[in-house]
């Protein structure tokens, strides 16, 4: 490995940590406003739905496809059909999977 | 009795480790590309498996593979890696009640194995309602798993190097698609977080051709700010 080559993941090493630590490192000597508290209950809705909604719609990372011959979209309704019908989430996930890898074979 | 020997902790730790599994499949095709592309990029094996070893952050790493491929200067792959992960500084905002009263020897190694996965499941663990206090043993099993599988399929594609075989035609991303939808749907009852989840959603998409994630940013501050607005509406 390269000195250069040190520096870079040295350098990546600790930017990755700090981002993901400052919070944690203040610990109890810090707590956020209570519109703050309020706001961050919506980060896990948010986030989760802004990764998965793009992945599921646009499976190749730029083109549409609304579509039932397309195994993410159907997977991911049947997966999220059964976790509000059912609440149980292995069994979303293992239907989900289950119905992605079935359209795929149909599909060809 | 010893800590580690104590049945609830390792309990929660083997419910965690065995909750990531799906995000394990998903996440083994990228960590396997990752390895292979490494040596054409520019990067050397060692350097490949240090960086998933020590940066241990799938998207940046990629987005640095390819500045390096391209020979950006090492100020851009750095400021770069830090706009790709600031969305992990929400991710821990929104675990910090729970780990607050942790010592630092839990705290440090926790943020460090911080990802989407495992904070995924992770805050869906500490928002049901038992009151376990070893929930960050959970925590740290969904952590170890997820490192040990993403050192353990980086260093299978920098071994088979180019003769892969091509787990990456096999669809196993879904998985990781699977657990987000499984664990967000249910989060949808209220009329504030479903509102959240649709102004991301729309954000998402329309910015969805935005480098370095900032359209996740972008969509997570938009559907945090829609949830509370939302909220203050009797």
């Amino acid at each position: 490995m390269s000195g250069r080559e040190w520096l870079l993941i040295a350098g990546m090493t600790a930017i990755t940590f700090l981002v993901r630590y400052a919070f944690f490192a203040l610990g109890e000597r810090i707590a956020f406003p209570p519109m703050v508290q309020r706001a961050l209950r919506y980060v896990p809705a948010a986030v989760l739905t802004a990764i998965v909604v793009p992945m599921v719609l646009l499976p190749d990372g730029s083109h549409w496809q609304i579509t039932w011959r397309n195994p993410w979209l159907v997977g991911a309704l049947v997966t999220g059909l059964i976790a509000w019908r059912f609440q149980h989430l292995l069994a979303a996930i293992g239907g989900g999977m289950t119905v992605y890898f079935l359209c795929r074979w149909m599909l060809g | 009795m010893t800590q580690a020997s104590h049945p609830q902790r390792r309990g929660e730790f083997w419910a965690g480790a065995r909750d990531s599994l799906p995000m394990l499949l998903g996440a083994a095709p990228f960590g396997l590309i990752f390895g292979t592309l490494a040596t054409p990029s520019g990067l050397s094996p060692a350097g490949a498996l240090a960086m998933s070893m020590f940066v241990y952050a799938g998207s940046a790493q990629f987005i640095a593979l390819t500045l390096l491929a391209s020979g950006t200067g090492l100020a851009v792959i750095l400021l770069t890696t830090f706009v790709v992960n600031l969305r992990h500084a929400l991710y821990s905002a929104t675990l910090l009640p729970h780990v607050a009263g942790l010592r630092q020897r839990w705290r440090i190694p926790l943020a460090f194995w911080l990802t989407d996965e495992t904070f995924a499941v992770v805050q869906h663990r500490y928002l049901e309602h038992d009151t376990s206090p070893f929930k960050h043993w959970y925590y740290l099993g969904s952590c170890l798993s997820m490192y040990s599988n993403w050192i353990l399929w980086t260093l299978t594609g920098v071994l088979l190097g180019r003769s892969v075989p091509r787990l990456e035609h096999l669809g196993l991303e879904f998985a990781m698609a699977a657990t987000f939808t499984g664990i967000v749907v249910p989060m949808f009852r209220s009329r504030p977080m479903l509102g959240a989840a649709l102004g991301a959603a729309a954000v998402a998409l329309a910015a969805h051709a935005l480098p370095y994630k900032l359209g996740l940013m972008l969509a997570a501050l938009t559907g945090v700010v829609i949830g509370v607005l939302l909220e203050d509406r009797p």
